[in-house]
């Protein structure tokens, strides 16, 4: 008999989930509060669990197919607290409109439910049914304004892309299971220590990683990501843009990692090739937005290409380097959908740059921690954007590729441009109206927490750091 | 039948989906289809290698795919009834409010 005790925070979030969405149905609070203080309480303790569980040591559970690792340990942490702040952001986001429903909230935990699994993955069958919750939650959680048209777009173009990188990733899965015989990754990993790998084994990885670029959302494989962006309510896209990078993550590593690190020159070419594009595409085409929604998803992709200089390296440390990048990334990006719910009023939707004029003038608290985020993202020291790109810069450099990190930095002065457009709008233009913005308190709170630790941790990264560090020591 | 006529039956299904997603103009409802194509070509290909391996996982895996496909598909139709409410339309070449 298996020792169910390790799988105790996904049985609890699955177990609240269900229970959450009966009392809902029962429920007639027509405010949805009790759902939401619910919602927020399973996320609450299925997190002290997890911290309570910690794993010091890298356990293969219930037929291996169950991975408990620090990395494991520190994604499923972080994913349920962003979850939370997300929730934070998005409960005065939804009052006002038409998506206030019980299973807003709801979607959010099995949302979470999936990136758990998906972090813990140690075969490919897990890893599947872990991305597969995650994304279907997101799906129905971009379709939820049933009134809008062009969240109904968003949804459509999501979830067909989606799809597609699901079927990729599964014929991949199909071309590796045939060639090895193994779905497990430590499997395949001893599979490729003794035998070449054969063409087919490397046809499957190429849609394995075309799988993963898509859900990442690098270039050639973005077209989505500024129509999802844009067009799902922004509560939703704050949500979407921060914690499934974050599992995803945990995908890419499990894969490339655990499974494929024998024959990293293969998948190395690739990344190297989507991670130049991203850095590329995203950073020019920033630069001609007007609309902050769509300049922050073109910056995303941008970070994306960031982020993957980390993998590229193909070592434990260039891996920390990009874990560290894409927990940063994922506050960073949280916190920048947070204050464009945070400058809507009532239920206007800001979505033009113009709309942050005289920001600075009127709410200066406001202001200042808005361009904090702002700042950070551009990666301008002291925020802890700079540091994060730093690293990857430095995993990049040590695994000889200098081309790469030079072409980084470049892209990254470009990026300040239009980050600091952003900070030229908030301070130095006029205010069109002399309204003041009167925010909600979770809101408020959400965007200290977010701002502040953006600043927290740029003047003391070592802790996280080290954190990341320990996080491969066993691979 | 050797393992290699599987191995093309699966990879023709799976180029027909590809291709019609990319080509199809008109419908969502045809982009469902070709999602569900798409699934059932790598279906095809994990029971080959079963078979050829004599090796039961790969047909349990192939059970997984089909629940989640069924899941998949529910949800795809549900964003296409949203769709069809605030539009009225449900062609493929309508959906281009969101660009830029």
């Amino acid at each position: 008999m298996y020792n169910l005790m390790h799988l105790l925070p996904e049985m609890f979030l699955l177990t609240a989930g269900c229970v959450i969405l009966l009392i809902d149905v029962f429920s007639k609070d027509l405010d949805r509060n009790l759902t939401y203080r619910l919602t927020q309480l399973a996320l609450l303790t299925t997190a002290i669990i997890c911290v309570v569980q910690f794993p010091q040591l890298q356990y293969h559970l219930y037929g291996r197919h169950y991975v408990l690792d620090p990395m494991a340990g520190i994604i499923k942490i972080s994913v349920i607290v962003l979850a939370m702040l997300a929730l934070l952001f998005a409960r005065p986001y939804i009052l006002p409109r038409r998506i206030l429903r019980g299973e807003y909230y709801l979607l959010h935990l099995f949302a979470v439910l999936g990136m758990m699994v998906l972090a813990s993955g140690g075969s490919m069958l897990t890893l599947y049914l872990g991305l597969e919750l995650l994304s279907l939650s997101l799906y129905a959680l971009v379709a939820m304004q049933r009134h809008s048209y062009q969240a109904a777009e968003a949804a459509v173009k999501y979830f067909v892309m989606g799809a597609i990188a699901s079927g990729f990733l599964l014929y991949g899965m199909s071309l590796i299971y045939g060639v090895t015989q193994q779905i497990h990754l430590t499997d395949i990993a001893a599979y490729l220590a003794q035998n070449d790998a054969s063409l087919t084994l490397r046809f499957g990885l190429v849609f394995i990683v075309v799988a993963i670029a898509f859900k990442f959302g690098a270039v050639p494989f973005q077209m989505w990501v500024p129509d999802v962006y844009d067009g799902a309510p922004t509560s939703t896209t704050a949500f979407l843009s921060s914690a499934p990078k974050v599992a995803a993550f945990g995908l890419a590593i499990r894969i490339f990692g655990y499974g494929f690190i024998g024959i990293a020159v293969d998948w190395q070419g690739l990344l190297i090739i989507l991670a130049s594009l991203s850095m590329l595409l995203g950073n020019i085409v920033a630069l001609a937005q007007s609309n902050i929604k769509r300049l922050l998803a073109y910056s995303a992709i941008a970070h994306i290409g960031y982020f993957l200089l980390g993998i590229i390296s193909g070592t434990a440390a260039g891996f920390s380097a990009s874990f560290f990048y894409i927990l940063i990334y994922a506050i960073m990006s949280l916190g920048g959908f947070g204050c464009l719910i945070y400058l809507g009023q009532g239920s206007e939707d800001v979505k033009d740059i113009d709309q942050l004029k005289g920001l600075g003038r009127k709410n200066p608290w406001g202001g200042l921690l808005i361009s904090f985020l702002f700042l950070s993202m551009a990666g301008l020291p002291p925020f802890v954007g700079f540091w994060a790109k730093l690293e990857v810069f430095l995993a990049v450099l040590n695994a000889g590729f200098i081309w790469l990190a030079v072409l980084g930095a470049v892209m990254s002065i470009i990026g300040l441009v239009y980050y600091l457009k952003v900070v030229k709008v908030i301070f130095f233009d006029e205010p069109e109206t002399e309204q003041k913005i009167i925010a909600a308190r979770g809101l408020r709170l959400g965007l200290g927490l977010t701002s502040l630790s953006v600043v927290a941790l740029g003047v003391f990264p070592s802790k996280l750091l080290e954190l990341c560090r320990q996080a491969f020591e066993y691979l | 039948m050797s393992l290699t006529h599987y191995l093309i039956v699966s990879a023709l299904l799976f180029s027909i989906s590809v291709v019609g997603i990319i080509i199809n103009r008109k419908n969502v409802i045809t982009l469902l289809m070709c999602i569900e194509l798409m699934l059932l070509a790598v279906n095809t290909n994990f029971i080959a290698f079963s078979r050829y391996l004599n090796d039961e996982v790969g047909q349990i895996f192939v059970f997984f795919i089909l629940t989640v496909a069924a899941a998949e598909a529910a949800i795809g139709l549900a964003i296409l009834v949203v769709l069809f409410r605030t539009n009225k339309k449900i062609d493929v070449d309508e959906l281009k409010e969101l660009k830029g």
